[in-house]
């Protein structure tokens, strides 16, 4: 997540509270993540408010209500994976859970321990009590799975629901039994209606708060999809072209292989991200590098890529010739190894990019190249060589080619820190 | 030996495409399909196969919920991952469930044969991808949101192997490239797929006790 995303179109960056990994309700992780520290200090922070007239507890209760949920953006296709229940729902992990609980067991002991034993002591328990109780419905429908858990009619979400629901109800009823006084009857039936209600507007508070609020963002997620709907549209169109011409070629088995790669690579990158252009970063120009050479020469190129390096604006001229250079390598290797599959594997450091291009081919003497081969020399190590990078090759006769490609990267740690947060 | 294999996918026409080319191999036998959670698991806990063929995307939670749900009623029950989908994390999300492996859909027949073959023998299967999103998902760089921050460490022997796999060096080739015998190559790799996996239950009092936690 880069700051910029945090900002409204105001300019004014705003904190919000994600909705991938929270414990309660995302208040805290919010919060650490807008002023930059570490979401234990925030944690800690809020049980040690709470020792001064439960402040920490307003203060957490105010901003769940404020703060809005962020959803991550997702690519279309993961995001139709997430609605239709087949991806796996993340956790927060086992350790964040149980830290969390031990601060707050020790903030409501040091808390029980500054009020004495006294009066005090009496309510602070079932108020903790209706606390918990009440913020896990909230949590429940604060979710963004919220929709389901409503009308889901079993699981531990129902069970819930159905739990707090009675215990309320249970309530108004022992009040009602134990005051059995005639005329006072009615009052009492009264009062007891009365909590059942506000039980009941406890529990279906945040739906109702939710119907009025959500009205902006379901305006909003209209135009995406209809935007989609033009997308999806178009693809459908090109996948109908593709199958036309597979069955032109279908006596060509490697032109039907081209088309059905290039075919799935374009799904691919629509449905699960990968939508940059070519002069964005190093991973989409390498991206590019495959798709033309797998049409051009056909042969396969797995490209693996960790990490990336953005060209930046002007362009970085050393990971510019990097491209160049690893586009050279390839192309040498689809040309004259005689594979049907060639591997580039490319890793951003915090101080250097390495590009390595590798097949199992024919290989050859490096040394036996002459000096005038623009090829090699030229296109692939001055190329290389002149922007302060590297590059060393190895072939073996009959056992492939590897190229290696080095490139010191211009402002060291900042590109790396960034993708790494 | 015969191997036993479990298909399990939404797709009815991957799954009969699978399953044709699995049969051509006399050392394979498919003892049953599924097409979502609720199906795959009883199906696993009634045909105990060697190997479930498992989809990451798949309706009821996913491949990752199968591997929790079956958990520790079937151990011996080993899992190899395969999707269409690039999606780095929720590859990996099936992998710390317990997955041994993940393959691509395009993978030809003969080496889907031998990936289950590797993976019944307990062996990782780790594809040039899969090692990419390894090393993505320890320098930090995709969010592996079910997880707890602090992912161990690779050691530099690790880190060098899975290069060397992302790079598309086989086992042998990474072998002889670092002057180590396949079988270290296999721990190392075995190494990794623990340290990406050690939250998962069983493993976490284990984690908790060596830090000093409880």
């Amino acid at each position: 997540m880069t700051p910029t995303d945090d900002r409204d179109e105001r300019g004014v960056r705003r904190a919000y509270r994600p909705a991938d990994h929270r414990v309660v309700g995302g208040v805290a992780t919010g919060v650490a993540d807008h002023l930059d520290v570490p979401v234990l200090w925030v944690r800690v922070g809020f049980v040690v408010a709470t020792w001064f007239n439960g402040a920490g507890v307003l203060a957490y209760l105010l901003l769940w209500r404020f703060m809005p949920l962020r959803r991550p953006e997702l690519s279309p296709g993961l995001e139709a994976a997430s609605r239709r229940g087949m991806r796996t729902p993340g956790r927060p992990g086992v350790v964040e859970v149980a830290q969390t609980a031990a601060v707050l067991a020790v903030g409501a002991g040091v808390l029980l321990l500054l009020q004495g034993n006294g009066l005090a002591g009496t309510w602070v328990a079932p108020l903790l009590v209706v606390v918990v109780g009440v913020a896990v419905v909230w949590r429940q429908l604060d979710d963004a799975a919220w929709q389901s858990w409503l009308t889901r009619t079993s699981g531990g979400g129902f069970v819930l629901r159905v739990a707090a629901g009675l215990a309320l109800v249970a309530l108004g009823v022992v009040y009602l039994v134990t005051q059995e006084r005639g005329f006072a009857a009615v009052r009492d039936l009264g009062s007891a209606l009365a909590i059942a209600v506000v039980g009941l507007l406890l529990i279906l508070g945040p739906w109702i708060v939710s119907l009025v609020t959500d009205l902006g963002s379901e305006r909003r997620e209209r135009i995406r999809s209809q935007e989609r709907a033009d997308v999806a549209a178009h693809l459908h169109d090109s996948v109908l072209q593709t199958l036309a011409l597979l069955q032109k070629n279908a006596e060509d088995p490697a032109a039907v292989a081209t088309l059905a790669r290039r075919q799935e690579r374009e799904l691919r990158s629509w449905l699960y991200g990968d939508e940059e252009l070519p002069g964005d970063s190093l991973a989409a120009a390498l991206r590019e590098v495959r798709s033309d050479v797998e049409q051009t020469h056909r042969v396969a190129v797995e490209l693996v890529v960790v990490g990336d390096a953005p060209f930046g604006s002007p362009a970085d001229p050393g990971l510019v010739a990097l491209a160049r250079a690893a586009r050279e390598a390839v192309v040498n290797a689809a040309k004259h190894a005689g594979v049907d599959r060639v591997d580039v594997y490319a890793e951003v450091g915090a101080r250097q990019v390495e590009v390595f291009v590798r097949d199992r081919g024919t290989g050859f003497d490096p040394d036996a190249i002459a000096e005038d081969r623009m090829g090699v020399r030229g296109s692939i190590v001055g190329r290389v060589e002149r922007h302060g990078g590297a590059a060393r090759l190895r072939s073996v006769l009959g056992d492939g080619t590897e190229v290696a490609l080095t490139m010191p990267l211009p402002v060291p740690s900042s590109p790396a820190t960034e993708a790494s947060r | 030996m015969t191997l036993s294999v479990l298909v399990v996918d939404d797709h009815a026409m991957f799954r009969t495409g699978v399953r044709a080319e699995l049969e051509k191999d006399p050392r394979i036998v498919v003892v049953g399909e599924a097409e979502d959670v609720d199906t795959a698991v009883p199906a696993v806990l009634t045909a105990r196969p060697d190997v479930v063929l498992l989809d990451v995307h798949m309706p009821g939670g996913g491949g990752a919920e199968v591997i929790r749900r079956v958990g520790t009623t079937a151990p011996e029950v080993r899992f190899l991952a395969l999707s269409v989908s690039d999606a780095a994390e929720d590859v990996i999300g099936v992998i710390r469930a317990g997955a041994r492996g993940y393959v691509t859909k395009t993978i030809s027949g003969p080496e889907l044969v031998d990936a289950l073959h590797r993976v019944a023998s307990g062996d990782a299967v780790f594809s040039p991808r899969l090692a990419g999103f390894v090393l993505d998902a320890f320098a930090g760089t995709i969010e592996v949101a079910q997880v707890d921050e602090d992912l161990d460490r690779l050691t530099e022997r690790e880190r060098e192997v899975m290069r060397l796999i992302a790079r598309g060096y086989a086992y042998k080739e990474v072998a002889k490239e670092l002057f180590i015998s396949v079988k270290t190559v296999e721990t190392h790799v075995s190494s990794v797929l623990r340290k990406l996996q050690l939250s998962s239950r069983h493993e976490l009092t284990k984690w908790a006790s060596d830090r000093r936690l409880i």
